[in-house]
């Protein structure tokens, strides 16, 4: 198998754009994660590296992986749906979950505690 | 030239995908609360997965692509089990 | 047609997982693809699901363009709060939003919609009074939320499922 040196070089470009704008984007909502304030401005913050950031690494590894062996290489599609039909439900059941601890909570505020 | 743009790209993104994964795991340690701990954890799959990906791009190696998707697949398992897990205080009903 | 193949949709979506993950379209691949299509479509019979009607194949392109432009466009909106540009006062918040939907199938694709898109949340559906409760990031005006929603996915959502 031919490694990344034998990559054209508009491929290679297009393939290092594509990476880095994918993995920036990752980044970037992954810090949300820390510097949001409250559980539920944080639960917003994983969804940009699931959507753009999943799509912009998928192409670049199409892009790399059909030059390289010279046919489609089509089958990075199938992280791009799992990414963004698997996460959405995820996350609707971890607010459902913290939402209903939450209730729970306010329930009954006089209880003690176990510890 | 561009051959070079690529390698230096590759490893600037596996280091900017690496901060993003400790970024999940320094939730997990800080988060006050159960919630923030699986919402941690969901993000660190995630961007595992992505970095399995970054990875196959670099040794040219198809077969990370079946590892990026297994990981995907468990971390989404692994989320919702824990969610289930918190909802109810028991996974199997 | 209905007792051989109950979900079509289903089975054509198996069949192109199967072609897609052995990366190749010979014969034997189609042959094979297509038993796991036929079993996995006859094995979702057993949760008794309810029958799909998928309508107007020109809408749902429509709004998964609409929906690409809306990830793209809060992708950005969501890195410039995160980055802190822009700082002035950001109020999160829950938005009650009347629905008329009732199809289970146009509900999901809904909660995908509003999840996925970076700075809105679904929290939660009162079935009953048919109110959606969603949490949004950077919540600048309600009744524009419950327009973007009620005008931008719902009415497209309606023609399809129902």
């Amino acid at each position: 198998m031919k490694g990344i040196e034998h990559l054209p070089p508009w491929a290679a470009v297009l393939t290092a754009v594509f990476l880095l704008t994918g993995a920036a984007v990752t980044l970037i909502g992954s810090l949300g994660l820390l510097r949001l304030g409250t559980f539920y401005e944080r639960v917003h913050a994983p969804t940009l590296g699931t959507t753009l950031g999943t799509v912009f690494i998928a192409a670049a590894s199409m892009i790399c992986f059909s030059v390289l062996q010279t046919r489609a290489v089509l089958h990075e599609i199938l992280i791009v749906v799992l990414g963004i039909v698997t996460t959405p439900i995820a996350l609707t059941i971890l607010v459902g979950a913290a939402r209903f601890r939450d209730t729970a909570e306010r329930a009954q505020p006089a209880e003690p505690q176990d510890k | 030239m561009s051959q070079l743009m690529l390698t230096y790209s590759l490893v600037v993104a596996q280091a900017l995908l690496e901060l993003a994964i400790g970024c999940g795991a320094l939730r997990i340690f800080l988060g006050p609360r159960a919630q923030d701990r699986v919402l941690g954890f969901d993000t660190l799959s995630v961007n595992a997965m992505l970095l399995l990906l970054t990875v196959g791009i670099r040794t040219g190696e198809a077969l990370y692509f079946e590892a990026a998707l297994a990981m995907g697949l468990f971390g989404f398992v692994g989320t919702v089990a824990l969610a289930k897990f918190l909802l109810r205080g028991e996974l199997i009903e | 047609m209905t007792r051989l193949l109950p979900f079509p949709i289903v089975s054509v979506c198996l069949l192109a997982l199967w072609l897609l993950l052995n990366q190749a379209v010979s014969f034997g691949h189609i042959l094979l693809g297509c038993v796991v299509a036929l079993v996995g479509g006859r094995i979702l019979t057993v949760l008794e699901l309810p029958p799909v009607r998928v309508r107007r194949p020109g809408v749902i392109l429509r709004l998964l363009g609409l929906v690409t432009m809306d990830i793209v466009r809060s992708n950005l909106a969501v890195g410039r709060i995160v980055l802190g540009f822009g700082r002035r006062q950001r109020r999160p918040g829950f938005v009650e939003i009347p629905l008329d939907i009732r199809n289970p199938y146009g509900l999901a694709s809904l909660a995908c919609i509003i999840t996925s898109t970076p700075g809105t949340l679904w929290v939660n559906f009162d079935a009953q009074r048919g109110a959606l409760t969603i949490h949004v990031l950077d919540l600048v005006d309600e009744e524009e939320w419950v327009r973007t929603i009620r005008d931008r996915y719902e009415r497209h959502l309606l023609e399809i499922f129902e």
